[in-house]
């Protein structure tokens, strides 16, 4: 057989120069005259492996990782182009640990095929959920993902099926289906590896809600900070639209979608759906008053269906293996897997996709394989920059999103930040406090001016100054953002603050004995 | 760095994308990417193009932490300043940096904060120009400023 090898172009795998490792191949292959085929796939999502470097055996896939461009000539020497032995040599990719002990179901594609060939994505089961749609009455669909149990991915958990069930019941000339691919949140990153590692999933995801909906025309709202993605995306709709899966008459279906690509500008705010609207009609990304409801009156004041990337890439699957299919992976109310993205100070850092119910303790030693540095892990927060800060009693607590409501804390975006015993939670609560001031689009006052506030208190709080009453009036501050502003930015803002403060508060007394 | 401003190239972007809706972004983009940044010229000319207030063009360019109205440096250097890069020291990487850059030419290198590269399972994470670099310790970030140091 040919020689196929495989090298991801995922942001991080460029990061880390997989372009030049590419280089080396190519270089090497030419001066022992051998003819390969190199594929640029997604990354697996073992992240601290990259550029990880796939062959296509008889057996399988084998993987060689983490490969430098100077590992190279050795790796031809050991003969790795037919799977050869060599220090660098991981075994059968699919029986590498890490992947084997996930559920892939959104990302069953990811790092497996040509994320720009449609050949590829046909033949890996692409598409199925789109005949099977364009078979279905509009609310056949909304009712198989409402039946799947689907709830929003990109951390409110507001089931996906009513919210289309809310713009299919709207009457309207035109409707959109906007994608929130604003992925702001630190330690997450799942969104952009599926952008960038499987966009024809996002793409048939969202041809799928439009279907069901009544929908004509999408918009991908992707952050600034993702160039190569936006980029994939571009591409991919380019090659999905020539082949007839997007245009004015989806597979002769004469059902007409349309999709384009809006770069965001660097505002976290945006990712609020409203405030992504207003963004996406060309204004500041302030936040509106809701209601109206976005699915009553969203984009330009139409009803719209806005999901994150993972929860619309998510519904190819469903459509394709049906709602039971899906609802059967998780536990109580939380149906189905999500992509953790395990992120910070740990070892083996990447995207575990699992069924709901996995444990912190778990992913972080099991998959993580501890801390980075080597140091005891203190504190972990999970669900982005407004998530909650959790203590090791905490790490026992399935991943669900009632369980860990119940814990005061949540699992927003699946995000998963590990600290270790340096970190310092005061200077923590304080950043968490910055950021709200820095990113607050300004229009409710608990927001506002009480992240500026909070800011100040920080700093007399880490300056020792009059501490016991700065605390008293740090969850005063946070008693008021958390139930006065309009939307999750002031109000989850205390998420960070007041349980880095109640489970560390030892970092919140300034004095010898800390620090 | 950036060039200066364009009275006929500004209208040919905005000809090019003013009948888009919500126009606004897409036009500023096209700007910053052609010229470095947005030449305050500019703004009246986008304002009678979309039937603005130079007050709304001003408003949305200041909001947005991308849109740049002065000239950018010959390079641009953004560390990421977030939780799972300050989990790594990232903190250490900018006092380092803001030490090494002090040094530099003025205008030759601009340091600027982001929060989030989507890189945060290798941090800390740094972009030079439009390049991303992933586990930037000092030494690394040394031989990366070398690099464009040359090449500049």
């Amino acid at each position: 057989m040919s020689i196929r090898i495989f090298v991801p172009r995922d942001s991080v795998a460029l990061a880390l120069g997989a372009d030049d490792v590419v280089q080396a191949i190519r270089t090497e292959a030419a001066r022992r005259k051998l003819a390969l085929d190199v594929v640029r796939n997604g990354s697996r999502g073992m992240l601290w492996l990259e550029p990880l470097v796939e062959v296509q055996t008889e057996k399988g896939r084998v993987a060689y990782g983490p490969v430098s461009p100077e590992d190279v000539a050795a790796l031809f020497d050991a003969n790795f182009h037919h799977g050869g032995q060599h220090a660098l040599c991981l075994g059968l990719t699919e029986e590498l640990a890490y992947l084997k002990k996930q559920e892939r179901l959104t990302f069953a594609r990811v790092g497996i095929t040509d994320p720009l060939s449609l050949d590829d994505y046909l033949a890996h089961d692409g598409f199925r959920g789109l005949r099977n749609a364009l078979a279905m009455q509009g609310a056949a669909i909304v009712q198989q993902v409402t039946d799947s149990g689907l709830r929003g991915r990109g951390g409110a958990a507001f089931p996906t099926g009513i919210k289309w069930k809310t713009v299919l019941n709207t009457p309207a000339s035109r409707k959109y289906i906007v994608c929130n691919a604003d992925e702001g949140d630190s330690g997450t990153f799942s969104d952009r590896m599926l952008m960038e590692g499987d966009p024809f999933a996002l793409i048939e995801g969202m041809t799928i809600a439009a279907l069901a909906v009544g929908a004509t025309m999408g918009y991908i709202y992707v952050r600034s900070e993702y160039p190569y993605s936006i980029s994939v995306l571009n591409e991919a709709i380019a090659v999905a639209r020539k082949a007839g899966y997007l245009g004015s008459d989806i597979l002769n279906s004469g059902k007409p979608f349309e999709l384009e690509v809006r770069k965001g500008a660097g505002s976290y705010v945006c990712g609020e759906e409203t405030a992504m609207l207003e963004s996406l009609e060309g204004k500041r990304g302030i936040v509106r008053a809701k209601p109206p409801l976005p699915a009553i009156a969203g984009l330009f004041g139409q009803p719209s269906v806005i999901n994150n990337v993972i929860s619309l890439a998510s519904v190819p699957i469903i459509l394709a293996k049906g709602a039971s299919f899906y609802k059967d992976y998780g536990m109580g109310r939380s149906r189905g897997t999500l992509p953790f993205q395990l992120a910070g100070n740990i070892r083996q850092g990447g995207l575990i996709e699992k069924a709901f119910g996995v444990t912190l303790r778990e992913l972080m030693y099991d998959f993580g394989g501890g801390s980075a540095s080597g140091r005891p892990i203190k504190a972990v927060q999970v669900g982005g920059p407004l998530g909650a800060y959790l203590p090791e009693s905490q790490w026992d607590t399935p991943l669900d999103y009632e369980a860990y409501a119940s814990l005061w804390a949540v699992l927003g975006h699946g995000g998963i930040v590990v600290h270790d015993d340096s970190a310092d939670m005061a200077r923590l609560a304080h950043y968490a406090m910055k950021f709200c001031a820095i990113e607050s689009c300004g229009k409710c006052t608990p927001c506002r001016i009480g992240a500026t506030r909070g800011v100040e208190v920080m700093d007399k709080i880490i300056a020792g100054q009059d501490g016991p009453a700065q605390v008293e009036l740090l969850r005063d501050l946070c008693d008021t953002m958390l139930n006065g502003s309009m939307c999750a930015m002031g109000g989850m803002t205390p998420y960070p603050v007041l349980s880095a403060l109640n489970h560390f508060p030892m970092d919140f007394v300034a004095g010898d004995f800390v620090k | 760095m950036g060039l200066d401003y364009d009275q006929q190239q500004v209208d040919f972007i905005i000809a090019a994308q003013q009948n888009r809706p919500g126009a606004l972004l897409p036009i500023l983009h096209d700007i910053q990417d052609a010229f470095g940044y947005i030449p305050p010229d500019s703004v009246a000319q986008i304002a009678s193009a979309l039937n603005l207030s130079r007050a709304e063009v001003h408003g949305v360019i200041t909001f947005y932490h991308h849109f740049r109205t002065t000239p950018p440096g010959r390079h641009t250097i953004r560390i990421c300043c977030a939780e799972a890069c300050q989990s790594m020291g990232a903190e250490r990487l900018v006092e380092h940096a803001e030490k090494k850059l002090a040094g530099r030419k003025k205008g030759d290198c601009e340091l600027q904060p982001v929060y989030c590269l989507g890189l945060c399972a290798t941090s800390p994470a740094v972009m030079i120009d439009e390049k991303l670099h992933a586990r930037v310790t000092p030494e690394k970030f040394d031989a990366l400023l070398k690099n464009i140091g040359d090449k500049s």
